[in-house]
């Protein structure tokens, strides 16, 4: 009886203990990453702006005005736009990133660093660099336009050309990030399958098609998944380059977000649109779920 | 014969075009120093066609308080990391080595940090801190960032790999929990505080929307909001040869230390997989 009792405590003592471990942790994301989930869920359901008292319950009202607005169709339009234009050519020219710098030699480690090196830059300053690139008329893109033979296009006013730009600068800085999961991928894969793949006469492009890329399904599927949540978490650049500028043309989601929320001061519109962000990171992030012990291998 | 020259001239051909590359991709930053060093001429060129000078940066570090700004960054940046450290090393070896309740969904919100961007919960987390009293605070800038999932999951990962019998035999010798994860886990999960340092000091470097929000003062901003300021101000209409000195100045720390540590830099990334 004794025994038991012993054994019942030193349980007790070890749970006790394991949450005293966790407890400082655990207090900073319970209060600043599930409590602000679902204070956005509740507000978003709500007629919250500045000045009044207390949030009023309306149900479903923001997302049904919302689906109302053409501002907002404009700027869901931008994001998912702006998401097809990087994720896939950074994906791409990242895995080709990666087979270029996928071998020995005392050049490798200067090139790998020049194409990673705008990664560890933040945000704004690219932004403010690319901001003088894209300049009219003096700017280096359009003098580079002109010497070409065409002339000025100063993109960042021009609503058809604002995204495609700041999606070439992007995909310049993230190319190089991705890379560095692809290589990790490619330098995986045992080499003696592609040895044997070439002694059975594949070739270049067949080894690659049908060994490299199936070896590479699951850094491709959470390299997917990273693409697209940093994709969907930008608004620096927009704040440094255009503030949504010509009309609107190039405001994305959490500058939107941004700007309901502390210029217009509507918290129940900002959090309805804050609850659209998490359904798209979640639908984004399920591959992860799927395949949560792969981590393993990155880890 | 033929075979080898085959790969000879293919191995060349690599070689040139990720070279080729690499000259595109160091463009803007070559275009970034090369006129932040030289004076300001009215024609903006690839490479400078005016002599060498520092007056731009001695102008940029006198027109903003970056010195200050230098200050704020350094202090937001370690004392977040050396908190981060503790708590989730505690964490991490809580998730390790106990069963307890909970578990699953303490794992579930993990999770869940991992797959939210701190900057998409900006609205209700600038609530949150204004009822606490803390905008515009040192303290308000680091809290959300203070429990670091991504932390948690690598050092757990690396803790598990620790052979049990590590901490047992400590455990014999008398000593107790704190003095096993200080003398016996930590010593061993060595390359993964490394990664967890990297990750953590260039996010906070470099973060800009959650500082931006919070600080009002000169006396809280970060270097990344002082640039923002300066380079949105009338003053920097048209004079890049100030944005890119200003804009210098707040790289230069973290770009250094990743062109000297740059294989360490690039196996952090990856081996967290994400950017906290």
């Amino acid at each position: 009886m004794a025994r038991i009792t012993t054994a019942a405590q030193r349980r007790r003592k070890e749970i006790a203990t394991a949450y005293m471990l966790l407890a400082p942790a655990l207090l900073v994301m319970l209060v600043f990453t599930v409590y602000p989930v679902l204070r956005s869920v509740f507000l978003s359901m709500t007629k919250y702006r500045m000045g009044m008292e207390a949030p009023e319950w309306i149900w479903f009202s923001n997302f049904q005005r919302l689906a109302g607005n053409s501002t907002f169709w404009k700027v869901m339009r931008n994001t998912v736009a702006f998401a097809l234009m990087t994720v896939i050519p950074s994906m791409v020219l990242g895995l080709g990133l990666a087979m270029l710098v996928n071998r020995e030699g005392r050049h490798i480690g200067f090139i790998r660093t020049a194409y990673f090196y705008p990664s560890v830059m933040p945000m704004i300053a690219i932004a403010s660099i690319w901001m003088f690139i894209y300049m009219a008329g003096n700017g280096l893109f359009d003098q580079m336009l002109i010497k070409l033979g065409g002339q000025s296009m100063n993109v960042l006013s021009d609503k058809d050309k604002v995204l495609p730009a700041m999606a070439v600068m992007y995909v310049w800085r993230e190319a190089g990030y991705l890379m560095v999961f692809f290589l990790s991928g490619l330098q995986s894969i045992n080499g003696d399958v592609l040895e044997a793949a070439s002694i059975d006469g594949a070739t270049g492009w067949k080894t690659f098609r049908h060994i490299t890329l199936p070896l590479l399904a699951p850094t491709t599927l959470f390299v997917s998944t990273v693409a697209f949540t940093n994709c969907f978490k930008l608004a620096d650049h927009v704040i440094i380059m255009t503030e949504g500028a010509p009309n609107n043309a190039s405001t994305l989601l959490l500058y939107y977000i941004y700007q309901q929320g502390f210029t217009n001061m509507n918290y129940g519109v900002s959090s309805a649109l804050t609850v659209i962000m998490l359904a798209m990171l979640l639908v984004v992030s399920l591959p992860r779920f799927f395949s949560e012990d792969r981590k393993i291998h990155y880890a | 014969m033929k075979e080898f020259n085959i790969r000879k001239v293919l191995s060349l051909l690599v070689t040139v075009c990720s070279i080729c590359l690499g000259v595109i991709w160091l463009i803007p930053l070559v275009w970034l120093v090369g006129t932040a060093l030289t004076e300001t001429s009215f024609h903006m060129t690839l490479l400078p066609t005016t002599p060498f000078t520092f007056e731009n940066i001695k102008y940029v570090w006198n027109a903003i308080p970056f010195a200050q700004y230098y200050i704020n960054t350094l202090t937001l940046v370690v004392v977040t990391f050396a908190i981060q450290f503790f708590t989730s090393t505690l964490a991490g070896y809580a998730m390790a080595f106990y069963n307890f309740p909970g578990q699953a969904l303490i794992f579930v919100i993990i999770f869940m940090q991992i797959i939210i961007p701190n900057d998409v919960l900006i609205i209700p987390n600038f609530m949150t801190l204004s009822e606490m009293g803390l905008i515009d605070s040192k303290l308000g800038v680091m809290f959300p960032f203070l429990g670091s999932a991504m932390a948690i999951f690598l050092l757990r990962q690396h803790f598990k790999t620790v052979p049990r019998a590590f901490g047992e035999a400590a455990r014999i010798d008398g000593a107790n929990l704190w003095q096993t994860i200080w003398r016996v886990y930590m010593p061993c999960a060595k390359p993964a505080y490394m990664s967890f340092a990297v990750i953590s000091v260039s996010y906070h470097w470099n973060n800009y929307l959650w500082p931006l929000i919070v600080t009002k003062s000169p006396t809280n901003r970060t270097l990344t909001v002082g640039l923002a300021i300066f380079a949105k101000s009338k003053e920097a209409d048209m004079q890049w040869a100030n944005v890119c000195a200003a804009t210098l100045i707040i790289i230069a720390p973290l770009l250094l230390a990743f062109f000297v540590m740059q294989k360490q830099f690039m196996n952090s990334f990856v081996s967290a997989g994400v950017k906290e």
